[in-house]
């Protein structure tokens, strides 16, 4: 074989049929848009019951949060994330969805070590580097002073 | 109806770029919701995504960029009220709510649920 | 004893099949090669608490099954060659705890089921035993919790990817003189273009593959027209497309005999596999359901069984490592009586 990696990597490349965009891009759109909008929704019933801004959007998260752990747990929310991709990734019901699937995955290897211990093995970074980004923006606030 | 439509379309927006994300670039899901977060953090610390949240309400606080800027909203007025330790402690707080309900919730379903197969 | 040329053992006593068994799951059965299983379990738990267990449960099913019908007791066992594609050979160790026979276990990702043959022949050919039995199984949770998500995790599947088949197979060889016989057989060896998408596992093993029918070939001067069936193991479409185009460019043509155990075993339109099925349970299942039922009718005289398996270990991909690809090649032919 007088192949070359770089030549292979250029077949592969080319033999490699790529995502269907087209498809996905609109998708995400349409089912990312749609979550959102039962956000807005949920945002606005919370205001109606006369919370103020910042408690309903607290408890437009929590319930989101909340139908997705639903809907993780019977076995939903992975199919419409076939469907949705990035939609389904990038509201706040995909980080539940995150924390949920592996806790549910890995309770067969004990309620500490398995449920417990793992239940932060795909969301762990967002907080790791969300925490950590905060931080420092707060560090930087506190040095040049004037907040 | 405008506050949905907005929310469908910002929120939509946001998501559409993602895709774009995983379509396009070889970042894994974990990478862009890394990315979207510490994003927000810096958007909402620049002070640019406060009147995206005014615009689209839930349309921008529903993606993870919403977390994101929450965590530097609540960074800052923890300093203002508690100084440095605020700094240190205002995003865990802010967004409390959300990783303490994802927690507690997960481990609800994780007791009563098993994974199933697929296809 | 084998006649060595180049690096392909010619094999002088050629070891016969005595019996085989293929066990598999539900999207196995809405395949097109489901008449061909023994046993298809319609709940992939197969009743079991862990996905671990329900592989352990495969393997134990497709032994018990090849024995029954080959009639062969534990204690004529003289050796069982097995591997999975879990950590530490969990399923084939758990798998046949309680066989009884003595026992290697074999690690060469999705290969493994050629691999623990070509063990077995050998073991066999040099005289070491009177029957041995390879045995290999997947199953689709329990690699996913493995090398991949969580199942319940949300994610979109990239077109390249393959489908980790739910499944087992196990042949019992012998030094009968009826069956169908172990022709030859060539180790592969690790080849690594530089693939880094663990998603694209087909492109990481095409090129073992190319060199394993390439040296095959020239070692012993067959041609491809020779043969019914040159069937890779789990190369899935974007593989196998990149084998022939391998395969072409040193001048080398399958001659239309070429068909890949990953596009077998799944109908592509139909069953949402991407790019096809994969697994060590995937090249097993499509051996003992398929490939070995039809050379004991002769409806397949010449066979290439070349299963590939990609060397991934998810810590050092991580790490930037590429992934290594292996191919071990079977070369089995119809009883001519």
């Amino acid at each position: 074989m007088s192949l070359t990696p770089k030549d292979y990597d250029r077949m592969t490349k080319e033999a490699s049929p790529g995502t269907k965009s087209w498809r996905n891009i609109p998708l995400a759109f349409l089912i990312g848009g749609l979550i959102c909008t039962l956000g807005q929704g949920l945002t606005q019933w919370y205001l109606s019951m006369g919370m103020a801004k910042d408690e309903a959007a607290a408890w437009t998260s929590v319930t989101l949060v909340g139908l997705s752990a639903l809907l993780t747990g019977l076995r939903v929310y992975d199919n419409i994330a076939k469907f949705g991709g990035a939609g389904t990734l990038v509201p706040i019901t995909g980080f539940a969805n995150a924390v949920v699937s592996p806790a549910i995955e890995f309770k067969s290897e004990g309620l500490v070590l398995g449920l417990g211990a793992k239940m932060f093995i795909i969301a762990g970074p967002v907080i790791v580097y969300g925490i950590t980004a905060a931080a420092v923006y707060g560090l930087i606030l506190f040095v040049m002073g004037g907040y | 109806m405008l506050p949905y439509l907005k929310a469908f379309l910002v929120g939509g927006a946001f998501c559409a770029l993602g895709q774009v994300f995983i379509d396009y670039t070889k970042l894994t899901p974990a990478r862009i919701l890394v990315a979207y977060v510490v994003s927000g953090v810096v958007l909402g610390g620049l002070g640019i995504y406060q009147p995206i949240i005014d615009f689209a309400g839930a349309g921008a606080t529903v993606p993870l960029t919403g977390f994101g800027a929450l965590l530097a909203k609540g960074t800052r007025e923890a300093l203002v009220e508690k100084g440095l330790l605020g700094a240190l402690s205002g995003g865990f707080t802010a967004a409390a709510a959300g990783i303490a309900a994802a927690v507690v919730f997960g481990f609800l379903v994780a007791l009563v649920c098993r994974s199933g197969d697929k296809g | 004893m084998a006649v060595r040329k180049g690096s392909t053992l010619v094999l002088e006593t050629t070891p016969r099949v005595i019996s085989y068994g293929a066990v598999g799951s539900k999207k196995e059965s809405e395949g097109p090669l489901a008449a061909g299983f023994d046993q298809l379990f319609p709940d992939s738990t197969l009743g079991e608490e862990t996905w671990e267990k329900a592989e352990c449960r495969l393997q134990k099913e497709a032994i018990r099954i090849a024995m029954e019908k080959g009639k062969v007791e534990p204690e004529q066992l003289h050796c069982l060659f097995a591997g999975d594609l879990l950590n530490q050979c969990t399923s084939s160790i758990y798998g046949l705890r309680e066989v009884g026979a003595p026992f290697v276990g074999l690690y060469g990702a999705c290969s493994t089921m050629a691999e623990s043959l070509v063990m077995a022949s050998l073991f066999l050919e040099g005289g070491f035993g009177e029957k041995a039995a390879a045995i290999t199984s997947s199953h689709f949770c329990s690699a996913e919790r493995q090398f991949r998500f969580p199942l319940e995790y949300g994610g979109q599947r990239t077109p390249t990817s393959q489908w980790t088949v739910t499944g087992s197979g196990a042949v019992i060889l012998g030094k009968e003189i009826r069956g169908v016989k172990v022709c030859g057989v060539t180790i592969g060896r690790i080849r690594d273009m530089g693939v880094t998408d663990a998603n694209n596992m087909g492109a990481a093993m095409a090129p073992a593959a190319a060199d394993t029918l390439e040296r095959f070939f020239g070692d012993t001067g067959r041609k491809p027209a020779e043969f019914d069936l040159i069937a890779t193991g789990d190369l899935g479409k974007v593989g196998s497309d990149l084998l022939l185009e391998v395969l072409e460019k040193d001048g080398w043509s399958l001659s239309g005999r070429h068909n890949d155990c990953g596009l077998m075993i799944y109908d592509r339109e139909r069953q949402q596999v991407e790019a096809g099925g994969s697994g060590c349970g995937c090249s097993a299942s499509v051996l003992c359901a398929h490939i070995l039922p039809a050379l004991e009718r002769g409806e397949l005289k010449n066979v290439l069984f070349v299963a590939t398996g990609a060397l991934m270990s998810t810590t050092v991909v991580q790490q930037g490592e590429s992934i290594p690809g292996i191919a071990h090649l079977v070369w089995l032919a119809a009883d001519p009586a």
